[in-house]
């Protein structure tokens, strides 16, 4: 299991354990992580699983590719910016031991 | 072929015509509302069914979620532009077609996405907390001024009164003359055939008075400090200040049928719904807590827009058949939201269901209905208000359905209250 952390825009801290191999976007529905809405099931078709990867980790989760289909729909979701990313395009792996990941206010 | 013709007889009917001849694209089927027969026959049968012959010419339909979900989600391969025919079943720039307008939902990026990012703010979530204060006195208002024990019809009193008041918030409309908004919504989408129009010419006429409208509003608005309406963001933006004439008018008709006739007809189809269902009515009364879960689910029984087109850029396979270049290829989310094999009893309404937003209403991919959670917002304040007040409300003689193939519309629905 690896832990990682969810940030709301209020400052509240979750941290759950995730399964290697599971995504960040399951992370936060198995553990009712508030925030993460995900409603196209995971398969990067609504940009409602949106996340601020913390700076400090956006180089072993990785940057959000140019011209993929992520970031055809990030381009359209409120606030993005350069560690927006979204959860269910995110695989947990071993190295993101104590991954901090920030929930925007909503999604949409 | 008459099958709808002959009520009593309807499942035998649809079970016996040759597969290949089925046709879900004439609009009396979804006035009859029997078209879900023919859509659970596609599914079961060939959930990627070929029309040959229709009064819109050849298409394909795609009936599963899954494959719908392929489809809307590749952009590249399946356009959304309007030239080619653009989103809806019956191409946009036929000789049928009023004007030629021009939207950003009927466009294939890099465009979409510019005219896009230029006014998704308006119904970003920031915005709507904004908003909610506002919607949600006027929906009291709605609602304190409704007589109980009367008959009324739900539809004018409730439904188009609270979603044109919601549009003409986002506009920043002239309240007075809101009523417009909702007119030129109905003639956007109309045919002569439903009686909205008297003819193709009556309907250009009166989307040239509605360009002409906005156009002076265009103008009051380019020449005053930004603010958070539609229209000053579009006036505004680099995006879109520049934009010929004609897709400036695309863009507002775009919004205003987007955010009038389908959160509209989810009003209605909601109080259907609960009272073809009593116990699921029985269950939100006893806890209010479950409009959060319900208006999802209102959103996916009701289906608003019954489809998205899009016609093929290349040839593509989906569901083993071979779709060629230039197909018309027809997303039924109205049938993607009954299916079994995505959605655990998809044909039963549940308020309390564990996933309720994982439905088609909305469309995926880049062009996803960008004023989805407007629409919950209005929703959810409406039962919320409602719960407070009514214990009932009585659906009281039968609906009444519009002739579309693309808006699933009531257009009248008696009902009465009946006070907590």
């Amino acid at each position: 299991m690896v832990k990682v952390t969810f940030v709301s825009s209020d400052g509240t801290r979750r941290a759950v354990d995730i399964a290697e191999g599971e995504t960040a976007r399951e992370a936060a529905l198995f553990n009712d992580v508030p925030g993460i809405d995900g409603d196209c099931g995971g398969v990067c078709a609504c940009a409602t699983c949106h996340v601020f990867v913390d700076p400090a980790w956006i180089d072993k989760v990785g940057r959000l590719a140019e011209g993929g289909a992520e970031a055809d729909l990030l381009q359209f979701a409120e606030g993005a910016n350069e560690y927006s990313r979204l959860a269910c395009q995110i695989p947990i792996e071993p190295l993101m031991e104590g991954l901090i990941l920030h929930v925007p206010e909503q999604q949409y | 072929m008459d099958t709808d013709m002959v009520e009593p007889n309807i499942r035998e009917k649809v079970a016996f015509i040759p597969i290949d001849e089925i046709d879900v694209a004439r609009p009396s089927l979804f006035q009859k509302d029997t078209v879900g027969l023919f859509f659970e026959r596609l599914r079961r049968e060939e959930p990627v069914h070929y029309c040959r012959e229709s009064y819109v010419g050849p298409y394909w339909s795609i009936t599963k979620f899954d494959d719908i979900m392929a489809v809307d989600t590749n952009h590249k391969v399946f356009s959304s532009e309007a030239k080619l025919g653009g989103i809806a079943i019956e191409d946009m720039h036929s000789a049928k077609s009023a004007l030629e307008l021009e939207m950003f939902i009927a466009m294939d990026p890099p465009k979409h996405n510019q005219q896009r990012k230029a006014v998704t703010g308006a119904v970003a979530p920031s915005n709507l907390l904004l908003l909610e204060p506002t919607i949600r006195e006027r929906a009291c208002q709605i609602l304190d001024d409704l007589p109980v024990g009367e008959d009324i019809d739900w539809v004018d009193k409730v439904a188009v009164e609270l979603t044109t008041m919601t549009l003409a918030t986002l506009f920043d409309f002239p309240w007075e003359e809101r009523r417009k908004l909702t007119r030129w919504s109905d003639v956007t989408t109309a045919a002569p055939e439903t009686g909205i129009v008297a003819s193709y010419e009556a309907r250009r006429a009166e989307l040239i008075e509605c360009a002409m409208y906005f156009k002076g509003l265009w103008e009051q608005r380019i020449n005053a400090e930004p603010k958070n309406d539609l229209i000053s963001m579009m006036a505004h933006s680099p995006a879109t200040r520049d934009m010929p004439f004609l897709e400036f008018l695309g863009n507002l008709l775009l919004l205003i049928v987007g955010g009038n006739d389908t959160t509209r007809n989810s009003i209605s189809g909601g109080v259907l719904a609960l009272n073809q269902n009593p116990d699921a009515y029985l269950k939100l009364n006893n806890d209010p807590g479950l409009i959060t879960s319900m208006v999802p689910e209102i959103i996916r029984w009701q289906t608003p827009l019954t489809h998205m087109r899009r016609t093929a850029l290349q040839d593509w396979e989906i569901g083993g058949k071979k779709i060629r270049k230039g197909d018309k290829v027809v997303m039924w989310y109205l049938s993607g939201n009954r299916d079994e094999t995505v959605i655990d009893r998809a044909d039963e309404f549940i308020i309390d269901r564990k996933n309720p937003r994982h439905h088609l209403s909305f469309g995926y991919g880049i062009h996803r209905c960008m004023g989805n959670r407007l629409a919950e917002l209005q929703l959810r304040i409406i039962w919320e208000e409602i719960h407070k007040r009514f214990a009932k409300i009585e659906v009281t003689g039968e609906p009444e359905r519009l002739f579309s193939n693309l808006v699933r519309g009531i257009t009248k629905l008696p009902v009465r209250l009946h006070a907590r």
